[in-house]
Formats: structure tokens, sequence, C-alpha cells
């Protein structure tokens, strides 16, 4: 018996040479152009077929949650930027939310408006770049930078009220650090007037295009009663047929009074989960226009205190951000600055969990594929 | 008996001169012998430097008019740094190529490793030298010119494959076979193509099937015969994107999928000549299908009294360079706008649809022939 080469992985996946010659071993990552990042993809392939996945994760580990410990509760809001940088902005809600349960803290109604509507445009922005990067890995480089030059007008516009354009750091007990400027309104305006249009070129672009059905439709299917053994969430549990989404099933905020379709499709393959974000973009859209109308153009855009401690307790808060569902959960062990633990249930981890059962038979093309429409950010799978 | 020729317009003009200047030579060292050596010598540099002129400069010249195509396809600007619009950028990176170390991974087979690039670059080359840019501006005028271009054709696949096996890395090899299975099966639609301009046109001259086009428009043969020539122009687009290894059928290198197929472990020179390989395989296919389909060096429009001697003032190869940028940009804009398919849907595109179509094609082509030629 030979020494398998790779003596680090699990069993079951060593190289059998006498047995089994026809079957060779690929690392695909951590530096790869399409993992997304630093995601290690160990491959078994006979040919050009995949046999078996095992993702490595940990390439990028910070341990926030660790650091999380040390840090004070608002220090953390900053902290919850960097897991899903795509979806800070939704991120900063989900752990403010966990905190607001317990600082007793109430949000005034502009407070609130400015949330959802800032929660949207960040679920727009990670949805585009979800179509930039569907459209390139399956090798089209302009749908790429199609996508993003949409999201940098979001990203201006966030600029305009956040102060910075990736890592937002934005919200806090209460409301949120700033007002918005009296520009935004219109900006946000103009700019849902321009995605409608874009939007139509853009679906032109990819979704009827035959080649990208070729590639899509039937690949890596992920079944109902899998989606949901694995954990899966947002719009890749959807795509299964579930009917499952945070903002409806366990309203936060005030997403109780909004008028708003859950987008599902029943085939759980790669065109479905494309389909339904370009659903939820409409969505999106649909929920910022009913906030223009709605937004009050007065009043207090923040509660008069401004708490930092925390009672002793365990606080829990889910959201639904672009990838899925995302939950914080906070220990205070002692009423002060300081959480015990903080612990995060990200979206993207269990997605790439179930990405073995979604390959196995498929080539390596449609690994890339599969990979893109489970659309996961590798640092909040480390963290 | 039919006998293969070979003339060479160039050769002719220096055979004459070199016995002439070799007057001015003291009448010791004058003889037949020595003058046509020279003569051979003179035309052998020329034939080389022309064919290395068109196609070295032209690279540079294509790949600022990718980016710059790229760039307006996808709402960018493109290069516009260094010199005007960003002109002199190729050149700068270029050099920043040439000037880089050169290495082998470890565990390579250094003598493939390195012939490789030098292989792929054969084809284009011999391709090119064989193409008519004008009337009397065609290194070598052979008379089996379609033949010869198919042959040397298959050369390209030899080096991609070497390149892709001798640099010891999985990615590499799968491009290099993906590569060899993609140009192999495509080769043979684009033989049959081939065959079908040769049919309609009775030559395998290059020059011939150039000048059987003259007249308007109408005459070219992507018109000439109703329908089926459009059809035998857009199956020859097709088959010579993937023949080229171009996106949208670019499987072979698959950035996405294999961090750049076999030229991953290529850098410096090696891979400046991969690089270089591609444009020019993409300035010969686009000659190619000029001199086939769009009429070569010919003005659209002869015979027609108004426009006759306007577009006879512009010379054959400016009118033969507009056509093969026209195709270039084509090429160019499809590059950016499809994805790419996966690898058995490309196989499997080529033989149950390019060749059933293309035989159903040439049997078509046979029955116009028949009846109405």
């Amino acid at each position: 018996m030979i020494q398998p080469r790779f003596s680090n992985l699990p069993p079951g996946f060593r190289i059998q040479r006498e047995t089994n010659t026809e079957e060779f071993f690929i690392n695909m990552g951590p530096q790869h152009p399409s993992t997304h990042g630093a995601l290690r993809l160990a491959l078994r392939m006979d040919g050009e077929t995949i046999v078996e996945l095992v993702p490595h994760f940990g390439y990028i580990h910070r341990g926030m949650e660790k650091q999380a410990e040390s840090m004070s509760y608002l220090q953390y809001i900053a902290l919850s930027d960097r897991q899903d940088y795509l979806t800070a902005i939704q991120n900063n809600l989900g752990v403010v939310i966990a905190l607001e349960k317990g600082m007793n803290v109430g949000v005034p109604e502009k407070g609130e408006y400015i949330r959802v509507m800032l929660q949207e445009l960040g679920r727009i922005a990670s949805h585009l770049v979800f179509y930039g990067c569907f459209g390139g890995d399956l090798g089209g480089q302009t749908c790429l930078l199609f996508g993003f030059k949409e999201r940098e007008m979001i990203h201006d516009i966030l600029e305009e009220v956040t102060g910075s354009r990736l890592t937002t750091n934005f919200f806090r007990p209460g409301g949120s650090r700033y007002d918005v400027p009296d520009t935004f309104i219109p900006r946000v305006k103009a700019f849902l007037d321009h995605l409608e249009d874009a939007m139509r070129d853009y679906e032109r672009f990819l979704s009827k295009n035959i080649i990208v059905l070729e590639r899509s439709i039937g690949i890596g299917v992920l079944s109902k009663e899998d989606a949901i053994a694995y954990g899966c969430s947002g719009p890749v549990l959807r795509a299964s047929g579930v009917e499952f989404d945070v903002r409806r099933a366990n309203p936060y905020s005030i997403y109780d009074q909004f008028d708003f379709d859950i987008p599902v499709f029943h085939n759980g393959d790669c065109y479905d989960r494309y389909k339904i974000r370009i659903a939820e973009i409409h969505e999106s859209m649909k929920i910022l226009r009913q906030c223009i109308d709605k937004f009050p153009k007065d009043g207090p855009w923040r509660s008069k205190e401004k708490p930092v401690r925390l009672p002793v307790g365990r606080y829990y808060s889910e959201i639904e951000t672009a990838k899925g569902l995302y939950a914080t959960y906070v220990v205070a062990a002692t009423t002060g600055e300081k959480p015990y633990r903080i612990h995060t249930r990200g979206p993207s981890f269990p997605h790439i969990a179930a990405l073995n059962k979604m390959v196995q038979g498929h080539k390596v093309s449609d690994l890339v594929t599969i990979m893109a429409t489970l659309d996961p950010v590798i640092p909040e799978i480390d963290r | 008996m039919f006998v293969p020729s070979i003339t060479n317009p160039v050769g002719d003009f220096v055979r004459e001169m070199v016995p002439r200047l070799a007057e001015y030579l003291p009448a010791s060292i004058q003889s037949d012998t020595l003058n046509s050596i020279v003569a051979f010598l003179v035309n052998a540099l020329i034939c080389v430097i022309a064919v290395c002129a068109v196609n070295i400069g032209s690279a540079p010249i294509l790949i600022y008019m990718e980016r710059k195509v790229c760039a307006h396809v996808q709402c960018r600007l493109g290069p516009m740094r260094l010199g005007w619009h960003g002109t002199i950028q190729t050149i700068a990176d270029v050099l920043k190529m040439l000037f880089k170390e050169v290495y082998a991974p470890s565990g390579a087979d250094k003598l493939m490793f390195y012939l490789a690039p030098l292989i792929v670059l054969i084809a284009p080359f011999i391709v090119c030298a064989l193409i008519p840019f004008g009337r009397d501006l065609v290194v070598a005028d052979v008379s089996m010119g379609i033949p010869l271009i198919i042959a040397v054709n298959g050369f390209g696949v030899l080096g991609i494959l070497l390149g892709g096996w001798s640099s010891n890395n999985k990615y590499s090899l799968l491009g290099a076979l993906r590569s060899g299975a993609q140009m192999i099966s495509y080769e043979i639609s684009f033989t049959m193509i081939l065959l079908f301009v040769v049919m309609i046109s009775g030559s395998t001259n290059l020059m011939s099937i150039t000048l059987g086009q003259e007249g308007t428009i109408s005459d070219w043969w992507i018109f000439k015969i109703p329908v089926l020539g459009i059809i035998a122009f857009i199956l020859f687009f097709i088959s010579s994107t993937a023949e080229m290894n171009r996106a949208p059928f670019d499987i072979a290198e698959a950035e996405q999928e294999l961090t750049g197929g076999y030229h991953t472990e290529y850098n410096g020179t090696p891979f400046a000549m991969f690089y270089l390989a591609e444009y020019i395989a993409l300035v010969t296919n686009s000659a190619l299908a000029t001199t086939c389909f769009l009429g070569g060096f010919l003005p659209p429009c002869i015979g027609v009294a108004f426009v006759d001697n306007y577009l006879n003032m512009v010379p054959g190869v400016v009118w033969f360079f507009a056509k093969v940028f026209f195709m270039i940009w084509c090429y160019m804009m499809v590059r950016w706008t499809f994805v790419r398919p996966r690898v058995d849907q490309l196989m499997d595109f080529e033989w149950k649809f390019l060749l059933p179509v293309n035989l159903v094609l040439l049997i078509a082509g046979a029955a116009y022939i028949v009846v109405c030629g």
C-alpha cells in the first residue's frame, strides 16, 4: 500500500492508487478565482466529474466571537461589519436588535424607516454582487462589471448616509449614528428609477440566454428535505420550495407594515436560485417605494437615551440578510458594557456544508456555477 | 496529373532585381550561382520580415483594441493614462512581461515546457504567409492553399497539449485535455466549411478564391449563393472561435474554473508567446474569413460607374485590413457578451449540431452548383 499523499485528509478521501487509478485529487483553493475568498475545496475527481467534495474552512478565521468577549457591545457592532462584508449594514441591525431587547429602548418611527430602507438597499447591493459573480463565474466577465456598476450607486448613497461605503457601522441601540441627509430620499428615488431600467437590461442579458439556461437548469439540485436538514436559509432555502423569510415569519423592525411578496421557487437548481434573487431585488424595490411614500418628514430619528450597558440575561435576535438567516445570541453574565459571550449564526456556513450533496456527479464547471448561486462570503463562514 | 505550384511575386521581383544590381559589382565576383543565392536569401529575409511585421506588429494593436472594446462593452473607459487614450499601455505591458524572470515549476519537463510556446506560434505564422493581402502582396501564392492551412492549423493543439502536460499541474493538464478535445473536434467543421468555399469557388488557391469574388457585394461568396453563403459564414464564425480557443469557447483557459488552463504555470516571455499566438490566430482567422467570404482585398463595388473611381483609389491592402478589423471587432463583441458553455455541452454542440449542419450544407451547396451553376 502506497502512503497517501495527503495524509491530513479525512479517511475515505485518500487516493487509493491500487484500487482506483481513474480517480484523482484536485485542490481547489484557498487561492482560486471562483472560491470567492480563502476557501479550500478538496475534490476527488473522475476525469472532469466530481466524486466527492470536502470543504476546508478557517483560512481567514479571526476569532471574532472570542474578540467580542473583550469588547464593549458598541465595538462589536463595528466587528459585525467584517463578517459578511456584502451585507454589513444588515449585520449591524442583527446585533443591534439583540442588544435593544435587553437595553429596553424603543426606536422612533423615522429611525425604523431609515433602518428598513438601508436594509433593503443593502439587500439589493448584495444581490447585485450575486448577479455579477454568477455571470462572471459562468465566464461572462461583462456581467461582473454590470452588477458592480449599480452596486456602486448604492454605495454612494450609503457613503452619504453612514460615512463609509462598505463597513458601515451605522446602527445603534435606539436608532442610528446620524440622521439621514435631506438628499437621501430623492437619491434613493432616482436610483430606483435607474435600477428599474437597468434590471430590465440585466435580465435580458442573462435570464433567457440559452447558454445560461443550459448551464444552470437542473444543476446542483437541492431538495426541499435536504435544504431544511442542512439548515439552509434565505434565497437558497426558498429556491428549494420552502416559504420561510424572517421578515414575514417573525417580523422585526417595521417589516409587518409593508406589502411585499416572498418569492418561492420549487426546483432548487441553480437557475431557480438565480431567479429568486432577481425577484427579491424587485420585492426590495417595492418595499423601498413604499418607504419613500410614507417616510416621516420630521420627528426624532433616535431615542432620547443612548444606552451602552446590557442587564444580565440572554438575548437572541434573528434577521433576514440577503444571504439568509443571520442570528445573534448575546449572553450578559454581569450588567455592564461587555458581553460574556456572543455567538453568531451566519447563513453561508450551512450552504457550504450542503455543497458536497449538490455537486456529486457534476463537472468542475458546474461546481463553479453552484458555488456562485450559493453566494457564500468566506469571512462570514470563518468569522 | 495535378502538380502543386508555388508562385511568389516578391521572389520574382527580387530575382529580377538582384542580377541588375550585381552588374555594378566588379566582374571578377559576378556569377549566376552567387546571384541566385543572394536572391534566395534576400527573398527569404523580406518574406520573414513581412510576416513577422504583420504578426508581431498587429498583436499590440489588437490587445489595445480588445481592452478598449471590452471596456466600452462593460461601461468602462479602459486604459487611459499612458499616452493618448492609453495607446502606449500595451507596449509598456509587453516590456514588463519581457523583463520578467522566466522559470519553470518544479517537476516540469523543461524541454517541452519551453518548446510548447514556440510550437503554438508556428501555425499562425505559416497561415499568415499564405494569405493574399493585396493583388501582389502575398508571400507564397500556393496552389494548395486551403489544404495547407488545414494541415498547419492542427499544429496549435500540439503546443497547447505539450504546454499543459509538461507544466506538472493538474489544472494545466485538464485545460490541455479540454483544449485538445475541443480543437480536434472543431477542426472537422472548420475543414468542412473551407471545403464548401473550395466547392463553390472551384479553387484551393486563396488568390483565385479572392479574385473569383470580383464585382459588387452580391458577388462575394457570403452573398453569391443565397442563404447557404450566410449560413456557411456563421458556421465558420462559430467554429473558428472554438478553433482559436476564444470566449465563449475558451473552456481550455476557463479562468473561473481552471485558473488559466494550459498556461497557468507560464510567465514572462513564454506566456507572452501564448498570448501572441492567440492574437495572431485572431488575425489569421479573420483574414481567412475575409478571403473566403468577404471579397479579400477587393473593394465592395467593382463595375458600378458612379463609385468605381473613388473606391479604386483606396489600395487593396486597406480594404483587406478594414474587413479584417471588422471581423476582429465581431469576435471581440461576441467574446465580451456571451457566457461559457460547459465542456460536454461544447462537444455535443460540435458533434450533434455543427457537423450534421455542415454535411447538409455541403450537399445543398453541391445541389445548388449542379442546378444553378
